[in-house]
């Protein structure tokens, strides 16, 4: 039976997928931004956070309507709510480009340190797990979450070895590189914190398909 | 603890099969809500705690019903000491057209030979208080109770229980007729009650269930589908035919 709810929560899945990717959006063009040094570009990252704000606010109040009007229970009342969280950790990752955006527009009047190699590639598994989450959300698709949660560890090893890279090879050697390594030691630490972000829709999306919380539980995963 | 048990409980209107092995138990001082589409089953479930199917013709039951362990479905149950016991509110309440006072007396002086005044009057007066009336009516108490508000004769109605010392309150859509304070009212009566008693409150209305309730069990064409902890059964039921009920995409 088609009820009246079910387009609204239809609507609402649709402006979770239109925040998501503004945000994945979001994360590419930082990155493109510092790979091309392109000022312009990093500048309308900053400038195209607002609009991903006010639809963070738009879905927060689309999702407390819902709960007051249709006082919704058991797998609606689930969907409602993590999409409340889902759409709080795409803000949050929107942010962080912004983040990265403004770190970059302090690199590029500065000479190039290195070429960039690890920070695209963590890049692409950032953007991967936000795309994941975001579908597993969109599909109710428990196999694509856990997908997410496997792929963190290959972030959190990326991080390490850009991390070991530039202190080692770079602000131990030569002290005047510092300024400039630590830009890009922020920015590592930056996609590692959106791959966290993932982590955290992922496992609200097994809460909202299996009411089971696995947030803090990891031997439940097994 | 289980104050009321069920072990295979069937019920059969003539040949229509009303209730389907009912295998549950209700926790005392504990609010236990049976929600489910009209026609499921929940009110007579309710009736037979007390035994009020007997009234109507055609009533067959087999398994048990156990009250504090004794079967109240045998034929050596005391039904008089069981309608003490388990006492019902219906859904229109039916106060006696007698004076409040008498009302809450009555019981006790059917039960009892010969009650002193004073011991009367204060069982008036504790029942009133438990059910939250005695400050509103104990200047009128020789005043009928079929003028009271409907919500005044639904707590008179419970107070009428109270008196006679009972365990077990049974409460039949006690706010299906109720402007959003009054239910509130009686909701927040109910779990000052439940400190005393073992409440079980049959409603078709979900969000009282899911307010009020600690347990929570659902029916449908005569089987209790599902029955656990209700924070539990509204945010995560383990039935696809429970979560369709309660989201409104039966029928």
């Amino acid at each position: 039976m088609e009820r009246h709810v079910d387009q609204e929560l239809n609507e609402l899945n649709k402006s979770i997928l239109a925040i998501g990717a503004s945000a994945e959006e979001a994360i590419f063009k930082s990155i493109e931004a510092l790979k091309n040094r392109d000022k312009e570009a990093a500048r309308k990252v900053i400038e195209d956070d607002a609009a991903i704000d006010a639809l963070e606010l738009d879905i927060d109040e689309k999702c407390i309507d819902l709960i007051a009007r249709y006082q919704p229970m058991a797998k609606d009342l689930r969907f409602i709510t993590t999409g409340m969280k889902i759409n709080a950790e795409l803000e949050r990752i929107a942010d962080i480009a912004v983040d990265i955006a403004q770190r970059t527009l302090e690199l590029v009047d500065k000479p190039i340190l290195k070429p960039l190699i690890d920070i695209p590639k963590l890049t692409k598994v950032a953007q991967d797990m936000v795309k994941t989450a975001i579908d597993a959300f969109i599909k109710g698709d428990i196999a694509m979450a856990k997908k997410v949660l496997l792929t963190d560890s290959e972030a959190d090893e990326l991080r390490n070895i850009i991390q070991r890279e530039l202190i080692e090879d770079y602000m131990e050697k030569d002290g005047t590189t510092a300024p400039r390594a630590v830009q890009l030691l922020l920015i590592a630490r930056f996609l590692e914190r959106i791959c966290d972000h993932a982590t955290n829709i992922a496992e609200d999306v097994i809460y909202m398909v299996q009411a089971e919380v696995v947030r803090h539980h990891p031997e439940k995963l097994k | 603890m289980a104050k009321i048990i069920t072990k295979d409980l069937n019920l059969w209107y003539g040949s229509f099969h009303a209730l389907k092995n009912i295998n549950s138990g209700f926790e005392e001082n504990r609010i236990t809500a049976i929600i489910g589409p009209s026609g499921c089953g929940k009110s007579t479930m309710l009736r037979v705690f007390n035994r009020m199917n007997d009234l109507i013709e055609g009533v067959r039951t087999s398994g048990e019903v156990l009250v504090d362990d004794m079967n109240i479905l045998g034929p050596q149950a005391d039904l008089v000491r069981l309608r003490k016991k388990v006492g019902m509110v219906f859904q229109r309440p039916n106060p006696f057209p007698l004076s409040i006072y008498e009302n809450i007396v009555f019981g006790e002086k059917i039960h009892a030979e010969r009650v002193k005044k004073d011991k009367l009057d204060e069982i008036v007066e504790k029942s009133l208080k438990d059910v939250l009336l005695w400050d509103e009516l104990k200047d009128r108490l020789n005043g009928s109770a079929l003028r009271l508000s409907l919500e005044q004769k639904q707590r008179l109605c419970i107070a009428r229980l109270i008196a006679v010392k009972t365990d077990v309150l049974l409460l039949d859509e006690p706010c299906s007729t109720r402007e959003p304070q009054a239910t509130a009212r009686v909701e927040h009566l109910i779990r000052e009650l439940k400190h005393k008693y073992t409440i079980i409150i049959v409603t078709h209305n979900m969000q009282q269930a899911a307010r009020v309730s600690d347990d929570t069990g659902f029916m449908l064409l005569g089987e209790l589908i599902e029955f656990g902890k209700t924070d539990v059964l509204f945010t995560a039921p383990r039935d696809k035919r429970t979560e369709d009920y309660i989201t409104g995409r039966y029928g």
